[in-house]
């Protein structure tokens, strides 16, 4: 254990700075219409393109200062991390996997949660790294939601999270099905504080997390065209034998059929949550 | 019967004992002690065989064609009055997905639970027991039915997962997942929920949140099924040993991780080697359990599932 540690505080005293959200370099290539743009124009578009509106997958610490004033928060629970309860080994040990991705992207796990102020209003947000083993849920993810939620029933403060994952933590296996349950349960005793829970879903929301928290917003918002589907495309294809009708499963084909509430371009994001905020508030 | 390849010697021993009762007929020889020797034999050979299982073969078990089903549990130990209550007031019944309600000595209980089918006809008509959003939804309205009524649910689980049909989707399995984790949490009225068979993902868990969640000895649950499992970590489908091994996802597994509360055992040589057994084993524990959490108030039992499930993952802390 003592090893693990080491290994995993040099994987983030390591960690190539903070890695780019864009190809190096000053252009960005649209991954849709592969129109290309300076970088700088497409960061101050909140890496939304210009042209076709395709919303780049962001990370948390993007979309942290999108939404808290100044940038300023506080980070909750930085020091928890995965602990490989089952000795997890694949085609490769969980534990490589882990320091891999604690080295690749100098996060520490697949959430992000923080304490701050969107338009004057504190709030608590989660935010999902996709680019940590697929956003996937194991109990660490599970746990900081549940510490973020005792921080908003402590504090009196709404609760936002941002979901973006391919589901559940695999190598955590049953654990990470637990995680499903315990999210939900803390929800229950938000909802019984009354304070608003804004869930956001993101390219990609699928899988247990959107058979969890994702789907249990007092609001369910999505960024345009983003995935959100309990199984994956390729599975649901699988089970159907033929190909899947255009836009199945994007944001606009979860709001036609009653799932989601709205769906807000990005550089409306803020506005759009401050605003929720303030009227369930006031 | 069907027969799973490692209860070979079991079955060698039966034909055995069949050609000895047949012999001991024609000749009117007195066979008696032979007779009881081989039966012996297959006792201590049965034992053996499913003291040492892997986990895969727990998982083979869990899926035999002839394990009883949640209809025939429901059947066996109500005193004859299950009333079957049907469909989601929206869109349809769902097949994979029952419901309804009986009482067990006297006292009327909410059964619901994953529905399989024994011939090919019935294991299309109950999908596989892979429900649609419509079965979690047929779900939730009578546990909140058993709720308004002050009555015990009780939840058999066995489903090789959610339906990943085009029309779930459209539906929004997701939701309707998500929606009974949630109003699981806050019923009033006591939960047990009994794995008994398989319980693969969210589709296992949409109607697994109780006061009590019990594993018979030969099931498995776990966040995906292991052939799933190897075809995605493995890019093969030929690692469902090696993946039911490493998914810890055994009665005993689950137990000794605290993420269930405790093992049903199963009578010698699984639930399907003798029925009426495991029917009478469910019912003493249910009818235990039921007893032990009326003893609590609602709000006793709520915050005590609640924390129970709170509790449940593994994680360190970087220390500065
Ligand atoms: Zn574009």
């Amino acid at each position: 254990m003592a090893n693990w540690f080491s290994r995993i505080k040099q994987g983030i005293t390591t960690k190539t700075k903070d890695k780019k959200e864009t190809p190096e370099g000053l252009w960005y290539k649209c991954d849709s219409c592969h129109k290309i743009v300076p970088h700088e124009d497409h960061e101050n578009n909140f890496f939304v393109c210009t042209d076709c509106g395709y919303h780049q997958r962001i990370n948390s610490k993007t979309y942290l200062k999108i939404l808290f004033d100044e940038n300023k928060y506080k980070e909750l629970n930085p020091e928890l991390i995965a602990a490989d309860p089952l000795n997890f080994v694949d085609t490769k040990k969980y534990k490589e996997r882990l320091i891999t991705s604690i080295q690749n992207t100098g996060l520490t796990d697949a959430i992000t949660t923080a304490y701050g102020k969107i338009d004057g209003q504190k709030a608590v947000i989660g935010c999902m790294n996709f680019e940590f083993i697929g956003g996937s849920m194991g109990s660490v993810v599970g746990e900081k939601i549940s510490r973020a939620i005792d921080l908003c029933l402590e504090k009196k403060v709404p609760l936002i999270l941002i979901s973006k994952s391919g589901g559940a933590r695999m190598m955590e296996a049953a654990f990470s099905l637990m995680q499903m349950a315990k999210t939900s349960a803390k929800l229950t005793l938000l909802a019984s504080a009354k304070l608003p829970y804004i869930s956001i879903l993101t390219d990609p929301t699928t899988g247990g997390v959107t058979a969890s928290y994702a789907m249990l917003g007092d609001i369910n918002m999505a960024e345009p065209g983003a995935l959100i589907g309990f199984a994956g495309p390729r599975v649901v294809k699988e089970t159907i034998g033929k190909a899947l009708p255009k836009g199945f499963q994007t944001a606009e084909f979860v709001l036609e059929h009653g799932f989601l509430d709205l769906i807000v371009h990005r550089k409306e994001l803020k506005t759009k949550v401050a605003q929720l905020i303030r009227l369930y508030s006031n | 019967m069907t027969h799973l390849d490692f209860e070979k010697p079991v079955i060698e021993l039966c034909e055995q004992l069949e050609k000895a009762k047949q012999i001991a007929e024609k000749s009117n020889i007195d066979m008696s002690t032979s007779l009881t020797e081989i039966e012996k034999r297959i006792d201590i050979t049965r034992k053996e065989i499913y003291k040492n299982l892997s986990p895969w073969q727990k998982v083979q078990i869990s899926r035999h064609p002839e394990r009883p089903y949640t209809l025939s549990y429901i059947q066996a130990i109500t005193d004859n009055d299950f009333i079957e209550l049907h469909g989601d007031r929206n869109v349809k019944d769902d097949k994979a997905i029952i419901g309804g309600i009986g009482s067990i000595d006297g006292e009327s209980v909410m059964f619901i639970g994953h529905q399989k089918g024994n011939n090919t006809k019935m294991r299309q008509y109950r999908n596989f027991g892979m429900a649609n959003p419509e079965g979690y939804r047929k779900a939730l309205r009578l546990m909140k039915m058993a709720e308004k009524f002050n009555k015990p649910i009780i939840t058999f689980i066995d489903t090789p997962g959610a339906f990943p049909g085009l029309e779930a989707e459209e539906r929004g399995q997701g939701e309707a997942i998500a929606r009974n984790l949630f109003e699981m949490f806050q019923l009033k009225v006591p939960v047990i929920c009994v794995v008994i068979g398989e319980g693969a993902s969210g589709g296992a868990l949409g109607i697994g949140v109780g006061d009590k969640v019990f594993m018979l000895e030969y099931t498995w649950y776990s966040v995906i099924s292991p052939e799933s499992c190897s075809s995605i970590l493995w890019r093969s489908w030929d690692y469902k040993e090696k993946a039911a091994e490493a998914l810890k996802l055994t009665a005993k597994d689950m137990f000794s991780n605290k993420l269930i509360d405790g093992i049903i055992e199963e009578p010698i040589g699984g639930a399907h080697n003798n029925p009426d057994e495991m029917y009478k084993i469910v019912k003493r524990e249910l009818k235990k359990y039921i007893a032990k959490l009326k003893l609590l108030s609602p709000e006793e039992r709520i915050q005590k599932r609640i924390e129970k499930f709170c509790n449940m993952g593994v994680y360190d802390e970087i220390k500065n």
